[in-house]
């Protein structure tokens, strides 16, 4: 199956949902990088190049949102997360403004560029922000999808989205929906709980693990926030431990909200898998395996969960 | 403008110094010091320029403002009790925690304010958003956003001056508010923004210049900002912070403190004595 990074589904998507009128698009010099090139080229009159100014762009989009458009905002997860966190709190979070931010860029699988690009923090930053809903899709369908949702929700969405192309884990008749987190196989022993490129990993470890007679349970957390608690505690409940895998920082991203939900609703052992330093240039593959983001990775810490139960 | 037009934007902005001021004595917190400078224009922009209903606050197309400059919304909030947008007693509930006059202006809470504002420099950009939806829907309606001159060491501030020239919202009208002080003293020590003017056309903007307490200075730079095509416009408006309270003016104390009894009195009895004065000359 050819593979497919988010990023160019995020460009499909504005191009296919954004014959609403109401929909604009705003970037920061990235829209070859981000996609949104796709949408200037079908609606040149919605697009606006805002330069390499963030913090101008994230206000702009709130200003239009308070005018009536859904704006989306383009540009690197590090610039609109990172960079514009304030802008994105008060202007945008504060405001409950119809401001979709598509991050792209995120995570170390950015690879040669490095550190400096690979925004690991993303998600615990968006996630705090009242009204935020932060959506991190794992492949093709799910983000095209989200961008569809995030039209249709009225309100800020932070959508997650890789440079690294990934395969396709849902169905062609996938049903997407903003909060409601996807069992992909069932598995009475353990459930790995993933999100973005970690779930083609989790569906992987999945299969190491049924060679060696343990079942596996594999959730897909596409929305952050507002997280699917029930299917998380439901899965607590039955399988008795969850290991959970994001390309993201270990500190207040999905392992800390699973963490959040279990320890609240049903305590079980999780462990935690994602990155807890800066990343560094290298290819993506490598990366992936010095950050112990990989299928024997997650395979190995569900071991270690079953053991510990 | 005719004599007792502007005398009776006077009297207005009188009790508009008297309300704001009022409102940040009930807090025993709040911001007098900008409030009173920027009374004068938001009091001349309200009642004389924008298309605004108190009894339809969000109507498409309104005219919009964005006090970027959020914490002097003791003046706005006065402003709009003025217009009718909420009751003017409400102004003494400013700041306390079951009120929805927050410290700092709150689109999703107070009838009539257009943009939640108080991170400096943010609602000049969000105020340059709605001029460009206003250019992409071909509307008419006009966008005027206020800033303080030490809001001008915000970098976005200079962010969003490439934007609104680069897509010639000339839709678009900033005002400055030149009082040349800044919580820490004067602006020109703190962090120099001059010259500000200069800053400004060469970023491509219309300039112009007004004395903030003047209402012909003001009324012909709105005028001329909205004969301009192609380019926004800023009004670098000289002022006086704290004006129309004697103890207050010119100095930095008053920023973002509020006044004790006695000297909450003293400036009730100035603001009365200046809108009989103003009252008996009509």
């Amino acid at each position: 199956m050819a593979k497919k990074a988010t990023r160019e589904s995020y460009g499909a998507a504005l191009v296919e949902y954004g014959k609403d009128e109401r929909v604009v698009v705003l970037d920061a010099d990235l829209s070859k990088s981000t996609k949104t090139d796709m949408f200037k080229k079908a609606y040149p009159d919605r697009f606006f190049n805002m330069g390499i100014a963030e913090a101008n762009m994230l206000c702009v989009a709130a200003g239009l949102a308070a005018s009536g458009k859904i704006a989306f905002a383009s540009t690197f997860a590090m610039f609109a997360a990172g960079r514009a966190f304030e802008q994105v709190r008060n202007s945008i979070g504060y405001t409950k403004l119809n401001v979709k931010i598509g991050a792209t860029h995120a995570g170390i699988s950015v690879g040669e560029d490095g550190a400096s690009h690979q925004c690991l923090e993303d998600i615990a930053l968006m996630r705090t922000i009242p009204n935020m809903v932060v959506i991190n899709p794992a492949d093709d369908i799910e983000a095209q999808l989200a961008v569809k949702a995030a039209i249709e929700h009225d309100g800020p969405v932070y959508m997650r989205f890789g440079r690294l192309a990934v395969e396709d884990v849902n169905p062609a008749d996938y049903k997407f929906e903003i909060g409601k987190g996807v069992q992909l196989a069932d598995g009475k022993d353990v459930t790995i709980i993933a999100t973005g490129l970690m779930v083609q990993m989790a569906l992987e470890a999945r299969k190491m693990l049924e060679a060696e007679g343990i079942s596996a349970r594999v959730v897909n957390i596409h929305t952050i926030k507002p997280i699917d608690k029930d299917i998380i505690i439901k899965a607590a409940k039955e399988t008795g431990a969850i290991v959970t895998a994001e390309e993201h920082s270990i500190y207040g991203g999905l392992g800390s909200s699973v963490a959040e939900v279990v320890t609240d609703a049903a305590p079980c052992p999780v462990k935690v898998i994602g990155t807890e330093s800066f990343g560094r240039s290298g290819k993506p593959a490598e990366l992936f395996e010095l950050y112990g983001l990989t299928p024997e990775n997650i395979a190995k810490k569900a071991r270690e969960a079953i053991a510990a139960k | 403008m005719e004599k007792r037009r502007k005398t009776e934007l006077a009297i207005i902005a009188n009790k508009v110094r008297k309300n704001a001021v009022t409102a940040v004595y009930s807090a025993a917190s709040g911001h007098p010091g900008g409030s009173l400078s920027v009374a004068d224009v938001l009091t001349y922009l309200y009642c004389e320029v924008m298309k605004v209903d108190p009894k339809n606050p969000k109507m498409a197309d309104r005219d919009r403002l964005v006090l970027s400059k959020g914490h002097t919304c003791p003046a706005l909030y006065s402003v709009l009790a003025y217009k009718g947008f909420f009751p003017e007693e409400d102004l003494k509930t400013f700041r306390r925690v079951d009120s929805y006059l927050q410290g700092h202006p709150d689109m999703n809470k107070v009838p009539g304010i257009d943009m939640s504002t108080g991170s400096l420099g943010q609602g000049v950009s969000a105020a340059g958003g709605m001029a460009l939806a206003a250019k992409i829907d071909n509307k008419d309606y006009r966008v005027y956003a206020i800033l303080g001159d030490g809001e001008l060491e915000e970098g976005q501030v200079w962010e969003q001056a490439m934007f609104a020239s680069h897509y010639k919202l000339d839709n678009f009208t900033i005002f400055v508010d030149n009082n040349g002080l800044q919580i820490d003293g004067d602006v020109c020590e703190v962090m120099n923004p001059t010259p500000i003017d200069k800053k400004f056309e060469s970023f491509g903007w219309k300039v112009l210049t007004a004395d903030a307490h003047d209402f012909d200075s003001l009324e012909a730079a709105v005028c001329e900002a909205k004969a301009t095509k192609g380019q926004p416009t800023a009004i670098i408006m000289k002022s006086v912070k704290g004006k129309g309270v004697s103890f207050m003016e010119n100095n930095a104390g008053w920023h973002g403190s509020a006044p004790n009894e006695e000297q909450y009195n003293q400036a009730m009895k100035e603001l009365d004595d200046k809108i009989a004065e103003l009252e008996a000359s009509l």
